[in-house]
């Protein structure tokens, strides 16, 4: 016979519950309210129920510049998704043998990660001004500002998004059988091919998680972007501008659909991991199949 | 990146080169190759981390008037950071304040972060027996910070305001009379929405350490006669304790440093040490904002320093 669950659990459960209504409920509440009929205030109760303030997002005549923020901060997060991706798996791959810089890599990035976002993004800001000031002293007088998107922009999120890269890979190479490649490199496989057929397919799951990470966390950025994108703004920078001054249901509206962005990312990269893993799982090995 | 790296690295070992198979392959060197790896990243990080770290330093120590640096030594963006400090003793001067306000939130966001993280990871890692709930239950966590910190911040306006949902719920309930006016753009809704950020990373390094004890350990605590309490105390937490620093750090840093939640939820009325710089910059002050990020940085390597005495980091990882 099965014993029962001691006390401390329901106690617990309950906690963790309540947890997890602190974490979603006013998250809940918002998304409600941006569905405010058009008289509607910021608060509740509901003064009918309408498209109209996300509606009024998309016509461009409401708050904000909608569409060209949601373009610039769509454009940056795919480029740090990829660039996350990429770097991240090839200095994984470089940590699992020993090398020289190791420790400083190892911590340059836990530094990036813990050293205050304003910080770095007053440093990238000062770096960048004294670029420009070089430039226009002793090249192009008329020069405006390398400051932007995907120069200044582009570096700050990378130094947020990196780290956490990184460390996944740590996870993933920690449980990966070497044993592996080297059956791979007694058939005769390449390094290349041994890294393309073998190794990839292996922690590709982990690896599309890496991008998960690279994108909302570029996505969603604040603080380090507040001082290093230059003059443009991104959609959190937007909504953070709109805290001090509106009245309306807009800012709701808003908060709505940079979450739906957020969330159909989310949902994708667990799709394609929960893809992924079933098929590993299906036909990835054939031990024990008597296949020689 | 790694494609190039290997196909570099190898170069005649690509499948259909016909030279392949005469001439023996030019292989380079495994430090070189560490290197075309890994180097793409470390320049990442000279270039807008470490650098950056440096020019902060430097425009510390740099002059400046209402609207430009002025590239000469000064000491200014420190005197006037600290200005009045010596002449108002033993009374605390606005820096002081401000530092011992941030230490203060700073304390009570890293003692509720850690209740609430530890017994959500306990749950997750000693009462959660099936593997696929443990899955689930840790998504179900890791999912809101996936999303705009902004969007939680301003998710607490419409339950807290004047008019939101907890005031109408008391006044209907009959406690109390008029609204609640410390509920929102207060140190009270500042606390709350740190909490609410940040417990996740508490979460995490906590789950990890715990996952990672010998549950044999805890069934040897019990059947030598311990309490429930005794292998909490004596057997959990110190075997925990990694998870608990590493947590903590990131707490502690995230919000000795934050001004934006500090910004949104304080009502831009409260002074924290994040807000500083940001006060400076936007005054086109950059000396003093550097001056101030050096000594923030300081305190935090600081604080840093302490508690990773109590754990080594890097075998944790």
């Amino acid at each position: 016979m099965r014993e029962g669950r001691p006390r401390s659990f329901y106690v617990l459960a309950i906690f963790f519950a309540a947890y997890v209504l602190f974490l979603y409920g006013p998250m809940i509440a918002i998304y409600v309210l941006s569905f405010q009929g058009p008289q509607g205030g910021l608060t509740f109760p509901m003064n009918g129920v309408s498209t109209f303030w996300i509606a009024k997002l998309f016509q461009g005549t409401g708050i904000v510049d909608l569409g060209a923020a949601f373009r610039r901060s769509l454009l940056l997060g795919l480029v740090v998704m990829v660039l996350t991706v990429v770097l991240s798996v090839a200095a994984g791959m470089a940590f699992r043998r020993k090398f020289k810089a190791q420790s400083i890599l190892f911590y340059s990035a836990i530094a990036s990660l813990i050293v205050p976002s304003i910080i770095t993004s007053l440093g990238i800001s000062l770096e960048f001004r004294i670029i420009d000031d070089l430039i226009k002293a002793h090249w192009n007088e008329n020069f405006e500002t390398s400051m932007g998107l995907l120069t200044s922009g582009l570096g700050a999120h990378l130094t947020w998004t990196l780290p956490f890269g990184l460390l996944i890979m740590f996870a993933i190479f920690n449980r990966f059988d070497p044993r592996l490649e080297e059956a791979a490199r007694d058939l005769g496989a390449t390094p290349w091919q041994t890294f393309r057929h073998v190794v990839l397919p292996i922690i590709l799951p982990s690896v599309i998680g890496i991008g998960l990470f690279g994108f909302t966390l570029s996505w969603d950025e604040l603080a380090r972007s507040s001082q290093a994108i230059g003059a443009v703004n991104t959609l959190p920078l937007d909504l953070q501008g709109l805290t001090t001054t509106v009245t309306n249901p807009d800012i709701y509206a808003l908060g709505t659909v940079i979450s739906a962005v957020s969330f159909t990312v989310i949902s994708l990269a667990l799709g394609t991991i929960h893809v992924l893993n079933k098929r590993q799982a299906a036909k990835g090995s054939d031990a024990g199949k008597g296949l020689v | 990146m790694s494609e190039e790296v290997l196909q570099q690295a190898t170069p005649g070992l690509i499948p259909g080169s016909g030279t392949a198979r005469a001439a023996k392959p030019t292989r380079l060197s495994p430090s070189f190759i560490s290197w075309l790896q890994a180097g793409p990243m470390m320049l990442v990080f000279l270039a807008f981390f470490l650098i950056p770290l440096v020019f902060v330093v430097i425009v510390s120590f740099w002059d400046y008037n209402e609207y430009q640096l002025l590239p000469a030594f000064s000491g200014r963006g420190y005197t006037d950071t600290f200005e009045g400090c010596l002449a108002q003793l033993p009374d605390l001067c606005t820096i002081g304040k401000t530092y011992l306000k941030t230490l203060k939130l700073c304390f009570m966001v890293w003692a509720i972060t850690l209740f609430i993280g530890f017994w959500v990871a306990y749950f997750l890692a000693f009462h959660v027996k099936s593997k696929t709930w443990q899955m689930g239950l840790s998504l179900l966590c890791t999912i809101p910070f996936w999303t705009s910190n902004v969007i939680r911040m301003i998710a607490w306006i419409p339950l807290l305001g004047r008019n939101g949902l907890v005031n109408s719920g008391l006044m209907k309930t009959g406690l109390i009379n008029h609204p609640v006016e410390w509920l929102l753009f207060s140190e009270f809704s500042v606390v709350l929405a740190l909490v609410h950020l940040f417990t996740f990373f508490m979460v995490v390094p906590i789950f990890n350490s715990m996952v990672r004890i010998d549950k044999s350990l805890i069934e040897a605590a019990y059947d030598a006669g311990a309490t429930g309490f005794q292998t909490l105390v004596n057997v959990i937490i110190p075997l925990a304790k990694p998870g608990i620093v590493i947590g903590s750090i990131f707490v502690i840093t995230i919000v000795m440093g934050d001004f934006i939640t500090i910004g949104v939820m304080g009502g831009q009325q409260i002074a924290a040490a994040g807000k500083i710089i940001e006060t400076r910059v936007n005054a086109l002050q950059f000396p003093a904002a550097a001056a101030n990020a050096v000594i923030l940085l300081a305190i935090t390597f600081l604080i840093i320093t302490m508690m990773s005495r109590i754990v080594d980091i890097k075998k944790e990882l």
